[in-house]
């Protein structure tokens, strides 16, 4: 803040903010604008060729440019109607695998996390620090390192090739804790449960009545991105499930994809393509629509210091 | 231990007693995480120190597969290849984040909530459905890339050959998590008091003076923690070389990273043993550099 070897402003920053005691309001850029214009479109470009592609039939997708749509034939509705219904409508059977997989694991991660977050964060109890170590030092190992030791030792309790395989290891989300641990530490008063404690109510109703609510921003970025870390999850459910019934789409649109390369295995890439289509939308319009409770939620929580 | 600088969490205004009520709310989540954390860590650990003998059956043989993993090239040439990854694509995914959001919290952006969006917008996309899809786009049949070489006749270099597929790789998870981190730098910057600014830019400090001595050291917790979590990220690649090993089967090898080659070895080799050795190797890696990172990043807090 000394006005000793201060830099040139370049032709990207501004001339010295006016002295005023509101914030002045600084002139848009163009340059900047179309700097992060260039990064807009880089980042819409794969969603914009899904989008185009998916209207392709498997013919078109190899006579037709990338980028633009296939004259004259617009196969989108027939692509739908085809991914829902190949293979005896397997894909829906993903589907709802998916959201089994997401509803039990992402919620039940959330539900854990909230309980266990709330209770460092409200009560001192023996043990605590050694809690916080020890989660703490779990979140450097990566969880793929896990997962081979995880599969061997669920094949020997007779859990893989069950929803419960790739469930279980779900329920565990370290930056979950932590989330929920520094929303809990910050957005409920101890007065106030103290005042409940006074009143006679219990720790758990006190929690579901009276904390709860004042978490909610917290719980829904929490199971936000939960959701987004059990829907990403290509790995677990790989090794974990060999009967395609259990498959979760990760695992089933890339069984489509390889399937062209063995022998016989029909060519499929118009309903990957659409499928993979469904996933995005499906999952994007989750996204969208919660979207003020996890901007605000994520400020609030995951980076303040 | 990767991350106490940020996971410290805010003292809590008041303590309540001491007691054993807390473990009624901490308990359910310490008996899972002890099932699918702490129990695999142990009987990776266990594996690691036997081996399968056609011969005498499951022996115990000490450090054996350890001192094999430490010789073993295959093992090392995955290790260099995320090693490599790591030290180019993290700084340029990491800056790139850095920049979009100093330029949505310069307040100078037409379109900031759109191009906020937009560009978080990939990490709701499934890592499967990413590779899959910039796998299509890579293609030379039906890919962008083959569409191009056809309609300007020309041949651009194959993005699925052996020495481009690194790259290839990074370009997709560069694409997917540009947007996260962007968020998390947007997010540190907006806690960062506005009248800061107003007084360096008194005392005549251009905006990038005002980046570099204010924005930046207020965001470095956010900084260390983004680049935490692309280390270790980059150490467990497995998703996109596994999906485009199907496009460029002579491209990835069985053994392209370390977690790949741990996958290989456990399914394909039924080398359960080392394959436990060669992921606890792996783990205490990526522990290592993630505790250095950490160190060196909040060294002069």
């Amino acid at each position: 803040m000394t006005t000793t070897s201060v830099q040139k402003p370049s032709a990207r920053t501004s001339k010295p903010v006016t002295l005023s005691s509101k914030r002045p309001r600084r002139k848009g850029s163009i340059l900047l604008t179309v700097l992060t214009a260039l990064m807009a479109a880089y980042s819409l470009f794969p969603l914009a060729w899904l989008l185009i592609n998916s209207t392709k039939t498997q013919d078109g997708l190899f006579s037709s440019f990338g980028l633009w749509f296939d004259d004259g034939k617009f196969a989108l509705f027939s692509n739908i109607a085809d991914t829902f219904t190949y293979n005896d409508g397997i894909y829906l059977r993903w589907l709802g695998n998916t959201a089994l997989y997401v509803l039990v694991g992402a919620g039940g991660a959330t539900f854990l996390a909230l309980l266990a977050g709330y209770g460092l964060a409200k009560f001192d109890f023996v043990g605590k620090k050694a809690v916080f170590a020890i989660v703490i030092g779990a979140v450097a190992v990566p969880p793929t390192a896990l997962a081979v030791p995880t599969f061997l030792m669920f094949s020997k309790m007779g859990l893989t090739n069950t929803p419960w395989a790739v469930i279980i290891p779900s329920l565990i989300s370290p930056f979950g804790l932590y989330l929920m641990w520094t929303f809990a530490a910050q957005a409920v008063p101890t007065e106030m449960l103290e005042a409940a404690r006074v009143d006679g109510a219990g720790e758990f109703r006190t929690l579901f009545k009276l904390a709860v609510p004042l978490l909610m921003p917290g719980l829904i970025t929490t199971l936000l991105f939960t959701m987004v870390a059990t829907m990403n999850n290509y790995f677990l459910p790989l090794i974990m499930l060999k009967n395609p019934d259990w498959y979760p789409l990760t695992v089933g649109l890339n069984s489509w994809n390889a399937q062209a390369a063995t022998a016989g295995g029909e060519a499929v890439f118009n309903l990957v393509i659409t499928g993979s289509l469904i996933t995005v939308v499906l999952l994007l319009a989750a996204f969208l629509s919660l979207q003020r409770y996890w901007q605000s939620g994520l400020a609030a929580g995951s980076v303040k210091e | 231990m990767a991350v106490p600088q940020v996971a410290a969490p805010p003292p809590a205004t008041r303590r309540v007693r001491r007691s054993h009520q807390g473990w009624k709310f901490v308990g359910p989540f310490m008996i899972v995480f002890a099932l699918v954390f702490l129990a695999p860590i142990a009987y990776s650990i266990y594996l690691s120190l036997y081996r399968n003998r056609l011969i005498g059956g499951n022996a115990f043989v000490g450090l054996d597969n350890y001192t094999q993993a430490l010789q073993d090239s295959q093992f090392w040439s995955g290790v260099g290849r995320v090693g490599l990854f790591l030290v180019v694509q993290v700084p340029i995914m990491l800056f790139l984040a850095l920049l979009v959001a100093l330029a949505l919290d310069s307040g100078r952006l037409y379109g900031k909530s759109f191009f906020r969006v937009s560009i978080f917008l990939p990490y709701a996309v499934p890592a499967v459905v990413a590779a899959l899809m910039w796998g299509f786009i890579y293609g030379s049949q039906f890919g962008l890339v083959g569409s191009i070489n056809d309609a300007l006749g020309i041949s651009l270099p194959d993005p699925l050959k052996p020495s481009l597929i690194l790259a290839s790789i990074g370009n997709i998870t560069t694409w997917q998590f540009v947007g996260y981190n962007m968020l998390i730098f947007f997010s540190a910057l907006q806690v960062v008091p506005k009248s800061l600014y107003e007084s360096a830019a008194i005392d005549g400090a251009g905006q990038l003076r005002i980046i570099r001595s204010i924005k930046l050291p207020a965001i470095r917790g956010a900084l260390v923690i983004a680049t935490i979590f692309s280390i270790i990220g980059s150490f467990q690649l497995f998703n996109e070389p596994a999906i485009l090993r199907n496009l460029a089967p002579n491209a990835i090898t069985t053994y392209f990273t370390p977690n790949f080659y741990a996958y290989s070895l456990t399914f394909s080799g039924q080398q359960i043993n080392y394959s436990a050795a060669v992921a606890v190797i792996m783990a205490v890696i990526t522990m290592i550099v993630a505790y250095v990172v950490q160190l060196r990043g909040t060294k002069d807090l």
